[in-house]
């Protein structure tokens, strides 16, 4: 049953999003574009320590335009479970969760160590797929754009997973889906075109 | 292995007429940037309603301080001295407290410290142009800095943006983390700006002016501007819906 305690107000609208920018990187990972000094080092840059229960990923990708270019100036960030499945939502040592990483100056490429993810309930109680939240910003970009990353090797996971049952366009789901094992991933973001990726609205 | 979390309820959802659509033409890095096929929607799971959490004992004592943040001792930056505070709240107006809150902007000449702005005007060597603060347990934040300059970039023939700082807050879900920028009340340049004008609502823009406040200010130092800062809210009190064997 449902039982209604308070009614919805809503007196505030949301800050409108603005675009990130050319310059992102100064502000969200100034050591990496040439400002050190003023942190002792870029926040998200290290996910995992010596002491972090899972198995050891590296992923890999890019996010790319309409035109088939690589973004230079985007801006990653990923969060996910633990090996155990469970978020962490308090600050304390060890592994948050949370990463950040800048498109390479030349390349675009983005590339996070971290743990391959454990399985999350979903509200209905089914077990959603081992998978990574992503969140992309760059110039161009007017609000950040939210997608997912699920692997290539939990086929069967994947089958089970409720949010990629959501996708209509059965043959959208690959965008969606990492390629690679053995601790290796890697997953290019299509903005636009034929393999344009899944965005969500959460 | 599964977890045993318990979600909290859904966000609100976005106003989305509220927020720039993705294509915005007369700001032309968004033709090829910006997705066209619908996004998908689904009910938020812990993936969505939960995030990181950042510790006051991570921010250094000059993070909310671009004026000497990155400055030789002795030195600060040039420029028109303001502070800059507020409140994080959500859309029900309740203050959404210890979350980080990050800033980044061109010095005074409106020049950024990138290898990438080749603008006319120069460096401050004693600007860097970034700094952070995490929000207090009703939602405040301040940091002192200096107004930066306006600048012109490529886009139409004579485009420039109007003096601007960027911000990037984080809620306490991943989906209600949020880039957006601050612009200056009374400022002839954000009417004028492709990228303000990717919001169609004159009230949204307004959100993002940020008013003068002189009795914040600090005499013989610094002008004092409020902002503050409107996260999604959520429908935690609207219902108690348990859910059953999980
Ligand atoms: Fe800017």
């Amino acid at each position: 049953m449902v039982t209604p305690i308070t009614p919805p107000l809503y007196p505030l609208k949301e800050s409108p999003s603005q675009t990130a920018g050319p310059y992102v990187h100064i502000g969200l990972t100034p050591n990496f574009c040439g400002i050190p000094g003023v942190y002792a080092t870029d926040l998200g840059a290290t996910m995992v320590g010596d002491n972090t229960k899972g198995e050891r990923i590296t992923l890999e990708g890019r996010v790319i335009d309409g035109g088939g270019n690589p973004l230079k100036d985007a801006l990653v960030e990923i969060w996910q479970a633990d090996a155990d499945g469970i978020y962490k939502t308090r600050a304390e040592p060890g592994f948050s969760g949370w990463g950040r990483a800048p498109a390479d100056g030349e390349t675009g490429i983005f590339r996070f160590e971290t743990i391959k993810p454990g399985r999350v309930a979903f509200p209905d109680g089914r077990l959603q797929a081992p998978h990574i939240n992503v969140w992309i910003v760059a110039r161009g970009i007017n609000l950040g754009l939210n997608t997912r990353i699920y692997f290539e090797d939990e086929a069967e996971a994947n089958a089970g997973d409720p949010v990629l049952a959501r996708i209509e366009h059965r043959d959208r789901v690959p965008t969606l889906i990492a390629r690679g094992g053995a601790g290796k991933y890697s997953h290019d973001i299509h903005l636009q075109g034929p393999q344009e990726t899944v965005f969500f609205d959460i | 292995m599964k977890s045993n979390q318990t979600p909290i309820a859904n966000f609100f959802p976005r106003d989305r007429s509220w927020h720039p659509k993705a294509y915005t033409p007369d700001y032309k890095t968004s033709v090829l940037r910006s997705p066209s096929r619908a996004l998908i929607a689904f009910g938020n799971s812990l993936s969505e309603t939960t995030g990181p959490a950042f510790g006051h004992d991570m921010i250094g004592p000059l993070d909310n301080d671009l004026v000497l943040n990155f400055a030789s001792p002795g030195m600060s930056a040039i420029g028109e001295r303001v502070i800059v505070q507020g409140r994080v709240l959500d859309e029900r107006g309740q203050p959404v407290p210890n979350v980080l809150v990050e800033f980044w902007q061109a010095n005074a000449g409106g020049r950024y410290r990138h290898k990438k702005d080749g603008y006319l005007a120069p460096l401050d060597p004693n600007f860097g142009g970034c700094g952070r603060t995490l929000s207090g347990d009703d939602g405040a934040f301040a940091f002192r800095t200096i107004r930066p300059g306006p600048y012109p970039w490529p886009n139409g023939p004579n485009d420039w943006r109007p003096a601007h700082i960027h911000f990037s807050v984080f809620g306490h879900g991943f989906a209600q983390r949020l880039i957006t920028q601050m612009y200056f009340e009374g400022d002839p340049l954000i009417p004028r700006c492709p990228i303000v004008r990717t919001i169609n609502d004159p009230k949204a823009i307004d959100q993002l002016t940020a008013r003068l406040d002189m009795n914040a200010s600090a005499p013989m130092d610094a002008l004092a501007y409020r902002f503050d800062i409107v996260l999604r809210g959520s429908r935690s009190t609207l219902f108690e819906n348990r859910l059953e064997g999980n």
